[in-house]
């Protein structure tokens, strides 16, 4: 993994950290529900397993698939996938629909993962994981080298994720602690369209990369 | 299309809603009775440093006639911001106008000119049957995962049960029945929720036969309307708890959660003893602590009924020789502070100090029409008014009090049969110490309205009746 996907990664955990809809206003409302900064704790761990799990499944895949399979036509895949679903999250009218607030650590971890695939979450680092080298070795275009080739993606996902959940637990606490959730009516920019639109623009510089 | 910062009427919490601008225009529900004319969504002046403050500035005809129009809300409000489905970037825009007899849902865009409501979609009987198997819409409510609707009635000829439809956040679409497993619930009313809670609340009025054609006086001495409220699972949508009044206390209408989302109690209210008229309003709350303790409920505000000489009184009421207060709508400031009870039948808005919910004060009255009473409005203290306060709406910042004066038609006609005319007054309420005041600016009535009568009111950004809260 070279400094720049770092980078990247880092970048795209904090950006996923900082969306409300990605976890710490839910964990905010549960302090504030229970009034325990306890409580706004505890709903984060959950938070971030449930987002590791929608990246990495994504991440292990495309690692997987590239070590086994000509990079051309999987970059253009990836490439038509992101603008694609961009422009769906872009165009579409309809949002996530969820009733239940009173939520136990695993049906968080559910939510927070049905939330995170629903937006996207993890193929947006597909163009970082495509960008990235691939690692040298004998193996590579074997079929038995893809359980190993899925390493670089899930260790990709970690450090996205644990990125994502030290910036949502600061902005969680901040918000609990400091600004208090008025903050929300100036401050909520409309994250869905900006994220729609990377995808987009992330999808469009992998397909030019690839021709 | 979506805004790129939150819709400014959205509010996290009722603490900073209660800090609200106040309401410039008002939308009112009116309908012919005679269903010979179309009924309409009428909009009314409410800027006090404008030229047409208290008057009707715009008016916006229904398609077909004999809806009836009677509950509406917005297609959106601050229970966007709920965090497990957040969407805050939709626009409060679309007023969702059921017709209570026609079951026809009518959706209005008040974007273009707030002042003339553009009719955008007509949702009609059969589809709401077909997707939903319900009629009779009633209460809409802005839900974190759809439009809440509830439905008094079956379809195909079916008296019930009622229940509730949800409707899509942005087609409009009726996406089906709500309940997973309703229990032992027939009859339907309202429904309100504490959303942070998982809990949903519905009440019971009647079935479409017990009410279409007036008041049912065997069916009221046989304590068959509705007595009982429901609890139910909001995220799993089964029925959790019935919690009967006492089926003297017949008809349990408006449910008024409290908006402080940490809370867990609220207000109902019941129309009528059969024992000796009165009316009633009663705390729900859990029995104990725990957030998972079983619900009750207590009677807090007891309104007894007003003998009256029966040459004064419909036929209806002329063997008691009393009129009843008829309870028929209650609604809580956004603070949760005072609750305000409309006695329609007496002619009096009633403000409680509910502080402490289980103990409320009576800390204003202002008295307005009734049965038997008729009191003038100060702005025309030679008109005697028919009618009395019903529907009841609260602005944001609890500083000002609507009231209109029609029931629902076929009852209107029933209690007051030489004609309930049409009338909407403004209170002013003292914030601090409570108190009520008659604002002699602000009286529209009579051929302002058209020859139409006048239901639900609903302010423009929102009231104390059409949010709810995920933060406190």
């Amino acid at each position: 993994m070279t400094g720049r996907t770092l980078l990247a990664l880092v970048a795209l955990g904090a950006f996923h950290g900082l969306n409300p809809a990605m976890g710490w206003l839910l964990a905010v409302a549960r302090g504030l529900q229970e009034r325990r900064r306890a409580a706004l704790l505890a709903a984060l761990p959950p938070v971030a397993a449930g987002h590791l799990a929608s990246v990495a499944m994504v991440a292990a895949l495309v690692t997987a698939t590239r070590s086994v399979t000509a990079s051309t036509a999987l970059t253009v895949t990836g490439g038509a996938v992101l603008v694609g679903f961009g422009l769906w999250r872009l165009l579409s009218q309809r949002h996530f629909r969820w009733a239940g607030m009173r939520l136990s650590a695993a049906q968080m971890a559910g939510w927070s993962f049905l939330m995170s695939s629903a937006h996207g979450a993890g193929l947006m680092l597909l163009p970082v994981l495509l960008a990235d080298p691939q690692p040298a070795g004998g193996h590579a275009g074997h079929l038995a080298a893809a359980p190993a080739g899925a390493l670089p993606g899930l260790v990709a996902a970690g450090v996205h994720t644990l990125v994502m959940l030290g910036v949502a637990s600061t902005v969680a606490l901040v918000v609990y602690e400091v600004l208090g959730v008025g903050v929300l009516r100036r401050a909520w920019f409309n994250v869905d369209r900006l994220w729609a639109g990377v995808l987009v623009a992330a999808g469009v510089v992998t397909l030019a990369a690839a021709i | 299309m979506t805004r790129w910062t939150p819709d400014p009427s959205f509010y996290p919490s009722p603490r900073e809603a209660a800090t609200a601008p106040a309401e410039k225009l008002a939308y009112v529900a009116a309908f012919d009775r005679a269903a010979q004319r179309p009924d309409a969504i009428v909009v009314l002046d409410t800027d006090p440093e404008s030229a047409d403050y208290g008057r009707v500035v715009g008016w916006t005809d229904l398609p077909h006639t004999g809806d009836e129009l009677h509950h509406f809300g917005w297609n959106a409000c601050s229970s966007a911001l709920c965090p497990t489905a957040p969407h805050p970037h939709v626009e409060r825009r679309y007023l969702i106008v059921p017709g209570l007899r026609s079951s026809r849902i009518h959706v209005f865009d008040t974007r273009p000119d707030p002042r003339t409501p553009q009719l955008v979609k007509v949702i009609g009987a059969q589809e709401l049957a077909e997707k939903s198997g319900y009629s009779r819409p009633h209460t809409v409510h802005c839900g974190p995962d759809g439009i809440y609707l509830s439905a008094l009635g079956g379809v195909d000829g079916a008296e019930g049960p009622g229940g509730i439809a949800v409707l899509d956040h942005t087609t409009f679409a009726v996406r089906g029945a709500w309940e997973a497993d309703r229990g032992p619930q027939f009859l339907a009313y309202d429904v309100w929720w504490h959303l942070t809670q998982d809990v949903l609340v519905t009440s019971e009025w009647g079935t479409p036969s017990m009410i279409e054609d007036g008041i049912v006086g065997e069916l009221l001495l046989g304590r068959k309307y509705g007595h009982a409220i429901h609890f139910w699972d909001l995220a799993k949508r089964r029925h959790v708890q019935r919690v009967d009044l006492g089926d003297q206390y017949q008809m349990a209408l408006e449910l008024r959660p409290a908006h402080d989302p940490t809370r867990s109690y609220g207000f109902v209210g019941v129309v009528i003893s059969v024992e000796d008229l009165s009316a009633s309003v009663w705390l729900w709350h859990r029995d104990g602590a725990g957030a998972d303790a079983p619900w009750t409920v207590t009677r807090v505000i007891d309104i007894p009924a007003e003998p009256a000489d029966p040459a004064d009184l419909p036929d209806l009421l002329k063997p008691f020789g009393a009129v009843p207060p008829l309870v028929t709508d209650i609604d809580l400031s956004v603070d949760d502070r005072f609750l305000y009870v409309s006695c329609w039948g007496t002619g009096e808005l009633r403000q409680y100090d509910v502080s402490d919910p289980f103990h409320p004060v009576l800390v204003g009255s202002v008295r307005l029409g009734g049965i038997a009473a008729r009191t003038a409005h100060p702005a025309a203290p030679d008109e005697p008014l028919a009618g009395g306060p019903q529907m009841v709406e609260i602005s944001r910042d609890g500083r000002r009090v609507y009231v209109s004066n029609s029931l629902y038609g076929s009852w209107d006609d029933q209690f007051y049969p030489d004609g309930v005319g049409a009338w909407l007054a403004k209170l002013d309420v003292d914030p601090e110490r409570g108190g009520l005041t008659p604002d002699v600016r602000f009286f529209p009535r009579g051929a302002e309205f058209r020859g139409l009568r006048v239901h639900q009111t609903r302010l423009q950004g929102g009231d104390a009746s059409s949010d709810s809260y995920c933060f406190p």
